[in-house]
């Protein structure tokens, strides 16, 4: 189910934006209006959804709309024209009151530059949301807490903002967004304040939760290895439109235009590329055939060993050349000569697989959660999708 | 303009009337106005009065000691001794209760219009041109209305300081708020905020220490006025002034003119904001 839907959504800033908005129905873009009428084209009829309980993801360079965008959502920013769907009401036609209520409830929002109040304790800030509920004191203390306890803040309660670390204080804000449990996060460039190595914890904190929480998150960001790494779908906006929305790999391998191709290229190829992208299918044999038929087919396709699996394509380890031709002899069962080896996963990243191969005397097989063998990976695929040779990808989607 | 090429615009006349329009029609008004004004200050004047100079003086050293320390309090003791060594206890008082009426007034009704200030941009660009006008325009002018509307004596006294004394609370107020950043404002409102919620939670607390620099601008206008207001019959320090002016006295002119930079000094340190209590 969609939890958020966004329809053909617009915003100008300036004096008669309706003018500004035919102009854009025109096919007129951004640059053209703010020549012809000096008005500012924020979101261009912006159009998409965000499902429940994924990460969402708006990546665009600064002056490209996203953060106007994330504002429309809540309307911090009133929109000029189309609509926003929130679990199917459209927040466009709310008067006030409604519009609290939604804010209070449904979608909580964490800044860019945190946004604490200075004025108030971290408990304090916390609890805002809460506290402007009208709920009491003891109840919202308790749920703000949690809240704290849950970003690993328990026991600088009582601090004031301005004593803490910056990646602390963005855990305040982000402990204050999910104080009012509310079913919504909008993240406004959330990390981006913050030094790269206190940034990927917090990515990967946030990762953390979200697999327990489950919210709906849209997650405004410049940076794309930041969308790659936390988003289920990515949405690129360009002068206030967007120009794709789609996975992380469907825009890595499928850039829409030379925008997202230009915004693509610079991006590491081993964070991305994972086994599944890159494998092959294996020589197999089952395990209750015999040595001499293992022996058969490694002769026919020229290898040295051969992948063994049960009838459930469970992967149980793999069978030599000179063990099968020592079991013709003595005359024991695949069984008793299968060895076990080392197993990667189909959304182990490139960078990983090197690891792995080093250790590995054959192709690496690569298994799935449920221990079916879905294929294999070579030395020379891997090297060759780093170089970034698009031949080298076998074409299978997989989620990051 | 004496070549008579355009006529005169009878601009003092058409004020005359308007004044003696509202004196005519509202003169009740106005004069209930003008008691409550004056019994205000009588009523702080005897309580300032019961609670005798010791006490008035050890009241404010302390509050000076706990708003500023040693330095402000051991000043206020010794500066308020002087003024009753000198025998200006009683006008002192009575100065001192128009300027705390004419402030309390101003930040009564100075905060709330700042603060509208502070959120409507309209309101803003309409009041803005009558602050300067507040301001600018000889602070004697503001008498002569007063004591067609509210008699002689204390309540055109106090009115004419309110009207003194109130554009920089206005002001301070109004820049205060406009101050807080941005994103306080949005994180505020992003959590379903009222416009009062946000208000009292937020942005006044935030920009408290700007509106307190306000009122202190305010209480330091107000002293300066009503020894001005003197000159409509407002008693105190200023009627000490008026009349060492008016009959050359230098030495009454001095110890009047030195008492009113005591209270002065004392309140304008007493009401400073220079330590922030919570960081």
């Amino acid at each position: 189910m969609n939890k958020i839907d966004v329809k053909n959504i617009t915003k100008v800033f300036g004096k008669n934006p309706k003018r500004a908005v035919d102009m854009l129905k025109q096919g007129l873009k951004k640059p053209e209006i703010f020549k012809k009428t000096g008005m500012t084209v924020g979101v261009n009829q912006a159009d998409f959804h965000v499902k429940e309980g994924e990460i969402f993801v708006i990546m665009g360079l600064s002056g490209s709309g996203k953060s106007t965008l994330v504002r429309l959502l809540n309307r911090l920013i009133e929109p000029t024209s189309g609509e926003i769907h929130i679990d199917g009401q459209d927040i466009t036609k709310m008067n006030k009151q409604d519009l609290r209520q939604v804010r209070q409830k449904k979608i909580s929002m964490v800044f860019q530059r945190f946004a604490l109040f200075p004025h108030r304790t971290i408990l304090e800030n916390t609890e805002y949301g809460l506290e402007i509920q009208g709920m009491g004191k003891d109840e919202r203390r308790k749920k703000a807490m949690k809240a704290l306890e849950l970003v690993g803040l328990k026991g600088y309660e009582h601090q004031n903002p301005n004593e803490l670390s910056g990646g602390m204080q963005q855990r305040v804000g982000l402990a204050r967004a999910l104080a009012s449990d509310t079913d919504i996060l909008l993240m406004d460039e959330a990390f981006s304040a913050l030094d790269p190595l206190i940034r990927k914890d917090m990515q990967n904190e946030l990762l953390d939760l979200q697999s327990d929480m489950h919210k709906t998150i849209v997650f405004i960001t410049h940076d794309l290895d930041e969308a790659l790494r936390i988003g289920d779908r990515i949405a690129l906006m360009r002068d206030g439109s967007i120009v794709q929305v789609g996975t992380p790999e469907e825009i890595m391998m499928n850039p829409a235009n030379r925008y997202v191709e230009k915004f693509v290229e610079d991006v590491d190829m081993s964070k991305v590329i994972v086994a599944s992208n890159i494998m092959i299918r294996p020589e197999t044999i089952l395990i209750d055939r015999g040595p001499r038929v293992a022996l058969q087919l490694m002769r026919d396709e020229g290898i040295s060993s051969i992948y063994a699996i049960d009838k459930g394509k469970k992967f149980l380890g793999i069978i030599s050349a000179d063990d099968a031709l020592d079991a013709t002899k003595t005359g024991k069962s695949c069984r008793e000569i299968v060895k076990e080896i080392g197993t990667v996963k189909p959304d182990t990243l490139l960078n990983d697989l090197f690891e792995d191969m080093n250790h590995s005397p054959v192709p690496l097989p690569v298994v799935d959660d449920e221990g079916r063998l879905r294929g294999i990976v070579k030395r020379a695929e891997i090297i060759a999708a780093l170089s970034g040779d698009q031949d080298a990808l076998n074409g299978n989607e997989v989620k990051l | 303009m004496n070549d008579h090429l355009l006529p005169k615009i009878p601009l003092g006349h058409w004020i005359d009337l308007f004044i003696q329009f509202i004196t005519n029609n509202f003169e009740g008004f106005f004069g209930q106005i003008a008691s409550g004004l004056a019994g205000f200050v009588e009523l702080l004047v005897t309580a300032f009065e019961f609670i005798t100079p010791i006490g008035f003086i050890i009241l404010f050293t302390a509050i000076a000691f706990w708003r500023r320390g040693w330095g402000v309090a051991l000043f206020t003791l010794l500066g308020l001794a002087l003024i009753y060594d000198l025998g200006y206890w009683h006008n002192a008082m009575q100065t001192f209760s128009l300027v705390v009426t004419s402030v309390v007034l101003s930040i009564v009704i100075g905060l709330p219009l700042g603060i509208i200030a502070g959120i409507n941009n309209t309101f803003k660009s309409i009041i803005t041109p009558i602050l300067d006008l507040l301001q600018t325009m000889p602070s004697f002018v503001y008498l002569i209305p007063a004591i067609f509307l509210f008699g002689t004596g204390m309540a055109p006294g106090v009115v004419a300081t309110i009207i003194f004394a109130i554009p920089p609370t206005i002001r301070l107020t109004n820049l205060g708020i406009r101050q807080v950043p941005e994103d306080l404002v949005e994180a505020s409102e992003s959590f379903g905020s009222t416009t009062m919620q946000k208000l009292f939670k937020v942005q006044l607390p935030l920009s408290m220490p700007t509106i307190m620099a306000g009122i202190n601008q305010s209480i330091m206008l107000a002293l300066s006025m009503v020894v001005v207001a003197s000159l409509v019959g407002a008693p105190g320090l200023g009627a000490d002034v008026n009349f060492a002016v008016t009959s050359l006295r230098t030495d009454i002119g001095f110890e009047a003119g030195i008492a009113i930079v005591i209270i002065a000094i004392m309140l304008d340190r007493i009401s400073q904001n220079t330590r922030s209590k919570k960081q």
